[in-house]
């Protein structure tokens, strides 16, 4: 992965739009066919990103390159870089044919030669009998798949899409993901790939980009991403985390401990210096109870709201401090029933680290989540644990 | 059934007034019309009470036919210029912000709050050998004699193209307003440079609004009168103009209303191809 040849380099990209920053300071290097996947909330500049890959936007500072060359000011028609629109944005007063066909008879290739790859594309998308249709006459899915041929088609040395399964209901959309990476992977097209949808980047990307206030929180694999959050927004926005502040009160020997209101743990050390402070992140997944203390985790709470999701069972424990935990448990694990006094504990090996320095700024986001959560466990300020 | 009839009754009352109405201004005129048309004249301007096909015959003649192409050919010109120069202008406001279209359109229209017949006298006074123009270019110098600007066929085409602007800027407006502005994008990112995609893209997709506009400007260029007497001096005949003198000069009624049924022939086909053309574009 790592030799594979940059056929993006995004350097200091900066765009303002009125006055406000959308993307802010932004280097991204794309590799050669790679699926990589933007992902952020609304707002934080993904699309805008595109756009200025796609030629739509002019960056205000900064470099764009594509191939080695910088593309600032080459209007969209003069780059190999095609779109595949939010709504789709197919020419309703052609067939699907046309629509297919629209590229290469802009590149004036011979007339024979377009209908051959035209069929070959809507062999390759599965759209066989519907070349004359207009597309007011094609279902949601199927539109899709027409904006995807008609961009594929030209051989693009990256394909941009953007937010392209938002229209479209869940059990569709999960079809149309594989579908995609399956072409991605047979084509060895670049896709760069905008979404907000988190489950969908991790299950697509070979590398993610997780974008905030149009600045990169973390560049990394769905693993690394979800596994190893750089910061305390990527551990938020991707899946459910449940953070822990403390500090290093020991090192010894490739271990440390880690301090925080509820005791001590012996971890593994990773670079942290004494007295530092972090968060220790648990995925819910990872989080379990017990009505004894296991090992040396003391952690107390009360089972304030069991949630059934379907494939997983969703606790809420409330800890002696009011901070909800959220755990999650297979079907077939016992679950404890709302009021059970528990302890939590977890794999020491099954958890990351965050700075807390440099995450002040989303203590903000933080207090939010903290509430929803509490809102979600439906808990009163009266169900603090009683003393025993 | 009975149920039916007593809803019916409240709904008969309801567009009675309406129907009225129509009846009394528009049906009954109309009438009027088609039935003097298949009358006689008398020597003294009136109508015998005698069916004749002549006037319809009288349609046919040389003099006639010339009036009739010569109305086609202005309402054509007057279209043709008012698309041209309607399309850039409705263009224009359609991809301003907002909040300045519907200002820019106020501007448009504001001056068709005052009568046209009006407006057309200001221009002639603009334009006329003691007018305006003429005595601000002889005082700077720039001529010496008054251009005779008044009174030609350029000054009458000028006369409709800006009595007619506003029926072509406004449904072009609206169609280009509508237009998804991801499809010229997505032309462009599909390697279409701006003439192309708006040969493409951009014209097929506000066609009907180019259609709306042509019908709405060729059907009135059709009619108008008072623009070719106040500004061409009356030089020149056309259908409008031939059709007021068969009523108050002429005074050959039966000529005048099968003129005026010719008319509401040639627009009601050109309505009934809009309508036509309209329910085309539901279906795309």
């Amino acid at each position: 992965m790592e030799d594979k040849k940059i056929i993006v380099r995004l350097r200091g990209v900066v765009k303002r739009f009125d006055g406000d920053v959308v993307v802010n300071h932004l280097d991204l290097d794309i590799r050669e066919g790679e699926f990589l996947t933007v992902l952020g909330p609304s707002g934080c500049g993904k699309t805008t990103t595109l756009r200025m890959l796609a030629g739509f936007e002019t960056p205000d500072e900064g470099t764009v390159e594509l191939e080695g060359k910088d593309v600032v000011g080459i209007p969209p028609n003069e780059r190999d870089v095609n779109t595949v629109f939010q709504n789709y944005a197919l020419f309703p007063h052609m067939t699907i044919e046309d629509n297919i066909a629209f590229g290469l008879v802009e590149k004036k290739v011979p007339k024979k030669e377009i209908r051959e790859r035209v069929q070959e594309m809507v062999k390759l998308v599965r759209l066989e009998g519907m070349e004359k249709r207009k597309p007011s006459q094609l279902s949601g899915g199927q539109k899709q798949r027409v904006a995807i041929a008609r961009a594929l088609i030209n051989n693009p040395k990256i394909l941009l899409l953007d937010e392209p399964l938002g229209a479209l209901d869940l059990k569709l959309r999960k079809q149309m993901q594989q579908e995609l990476k399956y072409l991605q992977k047979k084509l060895g097209i670049t896709f760069l790939y905008v979404t907000h949808d988190q489950e969908e980047a991790l299950l697509m990307s070979d590398r993610i980009v997780v974008m905030h206030d149009g600045r990169v929180e973390q560049i990394g694999t769905p693993e690394e991403v979800y596994n190893h959050p750089k910061t305390k927004y990527v551990a938020e926005f991707i899946g459910a985390s449940n953070l822990l502040e403390g500090y290093v009160t020991e090192i010894e020997g490739g271990r440390m401990t880690f301090s925080f209101e509820f005791g001590k743990i012996n971890l593994k050390s990773r670079g942290f210096k004494m007295e530092e402070m972090f968060y220790l992140c648990v995925r819910p997944e990872n989080l379990r109870m017990s009505q004894c203390p296991v090992e040396h985790f003391h952690i107390r709470g009360r089972v304030t709201e069991v949630v059934f999701a379907g494939s997983v069972n969703r606790t809420f424990v409330r800890l002696v401090n009011g901070q909800v935990l959220r755990a999650e448990s297979q079907p077939d694990v016992e679950i404890y029933p709302v009021g059970t006094l528990v302890y939590v504990y977890w794999n020491p090996d099954k958890c990351s680290f965050l700075h807390t320095q440099e995450d002040q700024i989303y203590d903000v986001i933080e207090e939010e989540i903290d509430k929803t959560l509490e809102e979600e466990a439906n808990v009163s300020i009266d169900d603090v644990l009683p003393s025993e | 059934m009975k149920k039916k009839n007593k809803e019916a009754l409240p709904r008969g009352f309801m567009i009675g007034p309406a129907m009225a109405w129509l009846a009394l201004f528009l049906l009954l005129p109309l009438g009027y019309i088609v039935v003097i048309s298949f009358l006689q004249k008398n020597a003294y301007g009136g109508v015998i009470l005698h069916f004749s096909l002549a006037s319809y015959r009288s349609l046919l003649h040389a003099a006639y036919l010339k009036v009739f192409a010569e109305s086609f050919l202005l309402a054509f010109e007057t279209t043709v210029l008012c698309l041209l120069v309607g399309y850039p202008m409705a263009y224009i406001i359609a991809k301003s912000p907002e909040h300045l279209r519907a200002v820019m359109v106020l501007f448009m229209m504001l001056p068709f709050w005052i009568n046209s017949m009006i407006r057309i006298y200001g221009w002639s006074t603009l334009l006329r050998n003691q007018g305006v123009i003429n005595w601000i270019l002889i005082h700077l110098g720039v001529i010496s004699q008054p251009l005779g600007m008044l009174y030609t066929d350029g000054t009458v085409l000028l006369g409709m193209v800006y009595d007619l602007l506003p029926f072509a800027v406004l449904p072009m407006y609206t169609s280009i307003e509508k237009l998804d502005p991801f499809l010229l994008e997505a032309a462009s990112d599909l390697g279409a440079g701006k003439m192309h995609t708006f040969l493409k893209v951009t014209l097929p997709l506000t066609s009907p609004g180019l259609f709306a506009a042509t019908i709405q400007t060729f059907i009135p260029a059709l009619g108008l009168f008072y623009i070719s007497d106040m500004m061409g001096g009356a030089k020149k005949m056309y259908i409008g103009n031939l059709i007021k003198n068969q009523f108050l000069s002429a005074r050959n009624w039966p000529l005048g209303a099968a003129l005026s049924i010719l008319l509401i022939a040639v627009t009601l086909f050109l309505v009934g191809l809009y309508s036509r053309v309209g329910k085309m574009e539901d279906i795309v």
